[in-house]
Order: structure tokens, then C-alpha cells, then sequence
């Protein structure tokens, strides 16, 4: 049965510098990171040390609470470097790549056939559980917990967002095998969302749900594609896969071998020329923007500008993240900025802001705030932007005031950082209202599990 | 070297210092400042809390201007009587004499209510090591305009170090107050100083001064003279151009409206809670009339007057607009959830007239009854959040059952 979701309160964030729909090979990079920091909430155990040598898909750490889970190698290669930070943290692991790629075999499999148990185990030997993320809680998939429905979102609404319709064209096979094995790991169903006018790949595949998305960002999140169809209630658990995870376990389940190859957009407004390049899980930056910045003091982000993870020229590629962002910084002082008629940012107040006259407009955001944190004062703008039953403001004060009952009552299961960026971009008072939740979250995590 | 970097210097130099705060104070005055994201999303809207609180001070002015003149205009009125058929242009109103005799008494109110409080704010700001917050920007520009223009300078800035410290500062200063800090200054100088603010003396410039002399005028206010019974003078336009005696800003309903139409247009306000108060008083006006209409109250009653005054009237006299469109609708100390601003701003309206008809020694109940709704706004939020959450255990409770039969 599937159900168009229609949107109506959110925020469409234009801006310069959208992905011409060109793919290149981005410069192969040199060396590869894995940061255990893209794996909210696991504890990182190594199993390699430097010098040793590994093929594609083999496991570089694992998860210390649950030594089944492990992180893949997304390329052949010498480990070199073993980043600890405070406390012997692990940062990161510096993989230099082969010229001639190995893979390790993980053995060709029919989707069809298999039973949930030695899917289950598949995904695990071979690292691919690390693409399956759960709500509650926003972090890797609980192994021994089952979903009661999987959601993918195959519709991007986020601002330059890459187009899945295009980067997932041709992909049709691995798909299909990806979602025929994680379907039988949930009683519910698997529901996808495309956008109401895409020509998606997913149209064609059977053992899903298909949804039709229209509406502002969020619809594309997929927090608000769940909270419409299916949402969660206290003791459930839901799984998120994203479209580009689900084409890496659909080749592992088709040709044996854990391929991080992927195709992501580089946008923004301080690219020369955005368009997408192939490039791999983990790549230095540098082999993806390097020389093709315009000349400014520019921040760099993996992912999209509303949820991205902020790095620099020797930073990595995200796990998870199929676009790298890159925008001007925005370090410097407006005279009178405060009260000065506004044309040039975007505001959903028209408080001598003029975005509203303008509203297909893409505009050249910065990365200043703004204006300076306050205390919350002002009520009723955040609703206009955040379409989920769920009352924002009192979330997040129950999150500041870490009150756990309260946060539960008020629909925090439902919640992951990245549907509280809105709210977070509009909010006057400049309060870091992803972090908050984020903290609630793992608050939550910690005391209730 | 320019400004930009001179200032930017100094906050250098003041890391960690005592005296930064106010110094950003002044500095983010000046410049907003440089400061970029480092949690959470990379871009920001372009709103922030400065912005906000100007665009309530920006339809203020007119206000304030209008009560300026308004102010030396009823001071004249007084002494020489009432001009006969008055135009908004009318030039009885618009000269400079009454500019003057309003801006001396106007001016120095405007200076004590902003020294005082922002002074309190930074010391606040100082001692508790945080920014200093930009509430103080409208409430010190509110005060002057709901004080009656002859309070005495010294009343004023007890009335403020009340209103901040007692009002908002002990609840942890802007965003965390419970009642509208303007108003809890107009209510502590009420309650402190009652024989001197009510009754004949304060609402007209110099009355107070010329009281026992041969050359006494009478400085009341239309709501005053209802409620002793007293005849009106004023004609309807009169009284929705504003030139009536009253507090200094909440004469003007003409102004007043265009200054709701602004708030409404920049969406800075919440037009749920003006149009519910609208409607609020609207009712409680219309159930007064209907009341007088059956003869269930005769014309000796003490409240036969005010209740008499048809509904809609209510809505142009005393400081009913002027609460609903600039006090009612301050975000922090109204309800927070869109269905309470319809509860909270109804009664608001409902509560005001009631008290207005019921109460002749405060004639003005905008005041009362808004801070008595602050004071409930969260109890109504609690129920509406209440809702949100029951749906949430009934879905809960629906999932278990349907688990359990098919399950």
C-alpha cells in the first residue's frame, strides 16, 4: 500500500552552485581514512596495526560492544597511520591504497534465497551492517534488534543535494538485490520514497513499498518520510539505509566484493565548476576539490550544508556522505548588520529581510551566524518549518534540561539531529539546536538503551 | 587602520575580562559580528534576536511621536477646551507647542526607563560573565509609552530596578521571565504608588501641578469618567485617532493598528493572539451590552455606564490595543504553542473588558489581565502539549493491540 507523503511546512534553501549533471573520475587518492567518528556511540577496537596489509572489505575495526560488527576497508592497502587523539581516542586510520585493487571475496550470493539468519550474518562478515542506521537514536544498527519496517529515502531535499535519480541510474541490479536481502530481515515492510516527478531506478523494483514525496526540505529526510508513514513508537526500532549504501550492498550480494566506489556531487558556491565525481568512500578532499576552488577563504563540508561535517583540505570523505559541499566562510564584520535592509540572505520573516520578494532566488550563503546566541525568545517560527506532530521549542528545552521522561513523552525516539536543522537555520536566537539533540539522544542511549 | 579593526582589537584584548560583555554590547551595536558555525548546520538565516526586537521598537516611533504631540495637545485642551470637529491632520493638534510642552515631559522619561534598565541588564550581564540580551530594547521603549506622562522621574526608576531585577532578572534575564517586564513595572508603580497613579492627577501634563490653584484642569481618562459616571466628551474618532487622555502610547488606535499591520506583515508577532483578544473582548463587550439590553441592570448600577459602552468601542478606548498588539504578543511570557495563543489571547480580551467593567478603581484591566494570563500561559501550554502527548500513547497503545491480535 503505498502513500504519497505531501509536505506542506518546511524550507527549499536555494543556493549557487548546484552539481552540473557531468561525472568525472575525481584524482584516485593517494591514501584512504576511516574515522570512527562517523560511527556515532560505537567504541572502536582496532584489528589491524601499521604495516599490515588489507584487501577491500576487510575489517579495519570493530565494534567494541559487539565484536560481530565490523568497518570495512574501502580499499586494498598498507595500513600507514594509527591517529589517537586525547585519551588514546581512536581518530582515524590511514589506509595507502595498491595501484591494482584487490578485493577480498565474500562470495557471490542470490538475495532470493538466502534466509534472514545468513543475510544477517553476510552483512556483518563483510562490514556492510555499518550502512544500516536505526531510529531511535540515530546510530549504527542494534544487531539484535528487529525493525519493524526499513525506510529508504531516495528523494533529496537538502540544498544542492545530490540527485539520486541521476547518481543511482543504472544501479537497477544492485538495488534490487539489496533490498530483496534486507527485506527479509524485517517482519514490516521496506518503504521507499522517491520524489512525485523523479524517473527514479527504484520504480522498477519489487519487495518494496514505494512512496511518492512532494513539499519543501524535510520531505526529503527521512525522519519525515517515517513520521508520515510509519512512525515510531516507544520500544520500536525502524531502519534507515541511504540509496548509495544500499548499490554497495547490492554489488557485495552480486559480485562478492565490498566496491566503496561511489558517485557524489561537489557543490556550492566557492566550486568553479560543481558537477559529481567518482570517487571512493574515504578519499582525501584534497583528491576531490584540490584545484578547483575559487580563491577565498572557503569551508569545506562533507555532506550538505544543513547537516555536513565541517573539514579542511587534508580532511576525508564520510562514510555516509555523497556530496561535499564547499561555501565561503563568513569571518567578518557587517556594519550595522543588524538592522540594514536584507537582500542577499535568506530569512522566513520579512523584519526588513526581502527573501520573500525574491523566492526563486538562489542565494550565495556564508558561514556566519548572523547574529550572536541567545537565550530562546522568539515562538511559532520554528513550526512553519518543521512538518513533524512534535512540538520543537519543548523538545529541545527537555533535551537542555535533560529531563528523560519529558523527552520521551514529547517524541524523542522519533528525532535525529539532522530534522532539527531547520529549525536550527531560522532560529533568531542562534541557539546549536542539532547539538542539543544530539546530546539528548545519546543521553537517552546511555541511560535507557 | 579602520573602525572595523580598532574594535575588533579591543574584544581581543577582552577575552576573558569582566568588562567584555559590555563592551560586545556596544561592539555588536555597531558591527555584527564575525562569528561563523561551528556546530550543527554551516549556514544561518538572517534574523537574529537584534533584528526581531527592532522591528517591534520600528512602528513604536510613530507612537511615540503621536504621544508627544498628543501630550502638550491635551495639556492645552484642558486649559482652553476641547477644539470642536478635530481631522487627524488638524493643525490644533500638530504644532510645535505641543511637540514641546510633550517632548520636555517625554524625553526625560524615555532617558531614565533606558539608563536605568540597560544599566541593570549590563551590570547583570557583567556579574553573570553572558551577553547582554537586546529585551531590554523594547521593553524600555514600552514603558514610556504605558506610564501616564506626569509620573514623577525618581517613581519611574524604582519602579524599572523592580520590574528588571524582580520581573526578569531573578528568573535568569531574558527568555526566562514568567510575567512581560513593562508591564510588571507599570503594575509595581500602580500598586506602589495607587493614590498618586489613579484617579485625575497623572494623565494630563501639568495637571498635578496646577491642582488647588485657580487654574486647575481635570486630567482623566475617558475610562476614569465612565466609571464615576461621568459624560463623554470625545467623539468616536476622537478616540480611534487618539486624541484622548491616557498613557502616553495607547491613545492612537489608528496608530496602534498600523503598527499591528507591520508586526503582522514582518511576522514578528503572532496574529493568533491579536485576533483571538479581538475577539475576547469582543464577546465579554457584546454579553455587557446584551446585559444592559435584557434590563437585568438599570441606569443607577455604578457599572451601568461602562457596560453600556457598545462592544466595539471597547476595542478603541483605554489601552486595550495597545496591550493586545505590543504587550499580549510578547513571545516569551505568552503561551508557546499555536493552539494556546488562541486560549491565552481570547481571555486576554474576555478578562480585560471584564475587569474594566468590574473594577472602576483600576479602570484600565489590559494590564491585569495580561500578566494574569502570562502567569497561566504555561498551565495552557502544559494541556495543549498534554494533547500531543496522549495522541502519542494512544498510536503506542493501537501498535500493542494490533501486535497483539495479528502479531
Amino acid at each position: 500500500m503505498s502513500k504519497d507523503i505531501q509536505i506542506k511546512k518546511g524550507l527549499d534553501i536555494k543556493l549557487k552552485g548546484e552539481a552540473e549533471k557531468v561525472t568525472e573520475n575525481a584524482v584516485s587518492s593517494n591514501i584512504y581514512t576511516l574515522s570512527p567518528a562517523d560511527f556515532h556511540s560505537i567504541i572502536p577496537k582496532l584489528s589491524v596495526k601499521v604495516g599490515i596489509k588489507l584487501k577491500a572489505g576487510e575489517s579495519v575495526f570493530y565494534n567494541k560492544a559487539n565484536e560481530d560488527m565490523k568497518f570495512p576497508s574501502p580499499v586494498s592497502g598498507e595500513v600507514v597511520d594509527i591517529i589517537r587523539g586525547d585519551k588514546r581516542k581512536l581518530l582515524a586510520i590511514k589506509i595507502q591504497a595498491d595501484k591494482e585493487q584487490q578485493y577480498f571475496d565474500f562470495g557471490v550470493k542470490d538475495a532470493k534465497t538466502m534466509k534472514a539468519d545468513e543475510i544477517k550474518s553476510h552483512l556483518l562478515v563483510s562490514g556492510c551492517w555499518s550502512f544500516i542506521k536505526q531510529r531511535p537514536y540515530d546510530v549504527v544498527a542494534d544487531t539484535e534488534k528487529e525493525p519493524k519496517a526499513i525506510f529508504i529515502s531516495a528523494y533529496a531535499s537538502a540544498p544542492l543535494a545530490a540527485d539520486y535519480d541521476y547518481v543511482l541510474a543504472g544501479k537497477e541490479n544492485e538495488l534490487q538485490a539489496a533490498v530483496t536481502a534486507l527485506s527479509k530481515l524485517t517482519s514490516g515492510k521496506v518503504h521507499v520514497s522517491v520524489g512525485k516527478n523523479s524517473n527514479s531506478p527504484f520504480a522498477k523494483l519489487n519487495d518494496i513499498t514505494l512512496h511518492k514525496v512532494s513539499g519543501p526540505h524535510p520531505s526529503g529526510n527521512v525522519g519525515t518520510q517515517i513520521a508520515k508513514i510509519d512512525p515510531i513508537n516507544k520500544g520500536e526500532v525502524v531502519w534507515i539505509v541511504t540509496p548509495q549504501d544500499l548499490v554497495i550492498i547490492g554489488e557485495l550480494l552480486l559480485t562478492g566484493k565490498f566496491n566503496a566506489e561511489r558517485i557524489i556531487a561537489l557543490a556550492g558556491s566557492s566550486v568553479e565548476t560543481p558537477k559529481y565525481y567518482k570517487t571512493k568512500i574515504g578519499a582525501a578532499i584534497n583528491s576531490i576539490v584540490g584545484g578547483k576552488l575559487k580563491k577565498e577563504e572557503n569551508r569545506i563540508i562533507s555532506g550538505n550544508v544543513l547537516t555536513g561535517i565541517a573539514q579542511d583540505l587534508k580532511g576525508v570523505l564520510g562514510y555516509y556522505d555523497n556530496m561535499v559541499t564547499v561555501i565561503p566562510e563568513g569571518n567578518d564584520y557587517e556594519f550595522f548588520g543588524w538592522i540594514k535592509p536584507i537582500f542577499n540572505k535568506i530569512s522566513i520573516s520579512r523584519a526588513l529581510t526581502f527573501s520573500w520578494l525574491f523566492p526563486n532566488k538562489k542565494f550565495d550563503l556564508n558561514t556566519n551566524t548572523n547574529g550572536e546566541h541567545r537565550a530562546f525568545v522568539v515562538t511559532g517560527i520554528y513550526e512553519e518549518v518543521f512538518p513533524l506532530d512534535i512540538y520543537p521549542i519543548q523538545l529541545l528545552k527537555s533535551c537542555m534540561y535533560k529531563d528523560l521522561d519529558e523527552m520521551e513523552q514529547l517524541g524523542m525516539y522519533e528525532v535525529a539531529p539532522e530534522d532539527f536543522a531547520l529549525t536550527e537555520f531560522v532560529c533568531v536566537s542562534k541557539q546549536p539546536h542539532q547539538e542539543i539533540i544530539r546530546k539528548g539522544l545519546d543521553l537517552m542511549l546511555k541511560e535507557i538503551g | 587602520m579602520g573602525l572595523k579593526e580598532k574594535l575588533h582589537n579591543i574584544k581581543e584584548k577582552g577575552k576573558g575580562k569582566k568588562w567584555l560583555s559590555a563592551y560586545s554590547a556596544f561592539h555588536t551595536f555597531v558591527y555584527t559580528p564575525n562569528e561563523t558555525t561551528h556546530s550543527g548546520g554551516h549556514i544561518r538565516g538572517a534574523d537574529d534576536l537584534k533584528r526581531t526586537m527592532t522591528n517591534v521598537i520600528i512602528p513604536l516611533i510613530p507612537i511615540l511621536i503621536f504621544g508627544m504631540f498628543n501630550a502638550g495637545f491635551q495639556h492645552n485642551a484642558a486649559i482652553n477646551g476641547f477644539p470642536e470637529g478635530m481631522s487627524f491632520f488638524s493643525g490644533n493638534f500638530w504644532n510645535l507647542d505641543n511637540l514641546y510642552i510633550g517632548a520636555v515631559k517625554l524625553i526625560p522619561l524615555i532617558l531614565v526607563s533606558y539608563v536605568v534598565g540597560l544599566g541593570i541588564e549590563v551590570f547583570f550581564a557583567t556579574i553573570n560573565k553572558h551577553e547582554v540580551e537586546e529585551g531590554y530594547f523594547v521593553t524600555g521603549m514600552l514603558v514610556p509609552l504605558i506610564i501616564p506622562i506626569d509620573t514623577p522621574l525618581w517613581m519611574l526608576a524604582v519602579a524599572i530596578v523592580f520590574g528588571v531585577v524582580i520581573g526578569k532578572e531573578v528568573f535568569g534575564g531574558t527568555g526566562m521571565n514568567i510575567l512581560n517586564p513593562a508591564l510588571t513595572i507599570r503594575a509595581f508603580l500602580f500598586f506602589a504608588y495607587p493614590t498618586w497613579m489613579s484617579g485625575d492627577k497623572v494623565w494630563v501634563a501639568g495637571a498635578n501641578a496646577l491642582k488647588g490653584t485657580p487654574d486647575a484642569i481635570s486630567g482623566e481618562t475617558i475610562l476614569g469618567g465612565l466609571a464615576q459616571g461621568k459624560d463623554l466628551v470625545y467623539s468616536t474618532w476622537d478616540m480611534f485617532y487618539g486624541f484622548i487622555p491616557g498613557s502616553v502610547g495607547e491613545t492612537s488606535t489608528l496608530l496602534i493598528l498600523l503598527g499591528a499591520f507591520y508586526l503582522l506583515f514582518t511576522k514578528i508577532a503572532s496574529w493568533r493572539i491579536m485576533l483571538s483578544s479581538a475577539i475576547g473582548a469582543i464577546v465579554m463587550g457584546l454579553i455587557f451590552n446584551g446585559v444592559v439590553n435584557a434590563g437585568w441592570i438599570t441606569e443607577g448600577s455604578k457599572f451601568y455606564d461602562l457596560m453600556n459602552t457598545p462592544y466595539w468601542e471597547h476595542l478603541i478606548i483605554g489601552g486595550f490595543a495597545f496591550g493586545v498588539v505590543f504587550m499580549a504578543t510578547d513571545p516569551v511570557t505568552a503561551s508557546q504553542t499555536n493552539r494556546g495563543k488562541w486560549i491565552y489571547g481570547f481571555l486576554i480580551g474576555f478578562i480585560s473588558i471584564m475587569i474594566r467593567v468590574f473594577n472602576p478603581a483600576y479602570p484600565e484591566g489590559v494590564m491585569l489581565a495580561i500578566l494574569l494570563m502570562n502567569v497561566f500561559s504555561p498551565t495552557i501550554d502544559h494541556y495543549v502539549i498534554q494533547g500531543n502527548i496522549k495522541r502519542r500513547l494512544k498510536r503506542l497503545k493501537v501498535q500493542k493491540i494490533t501486535i497483539k491480535n495479528y502479531g
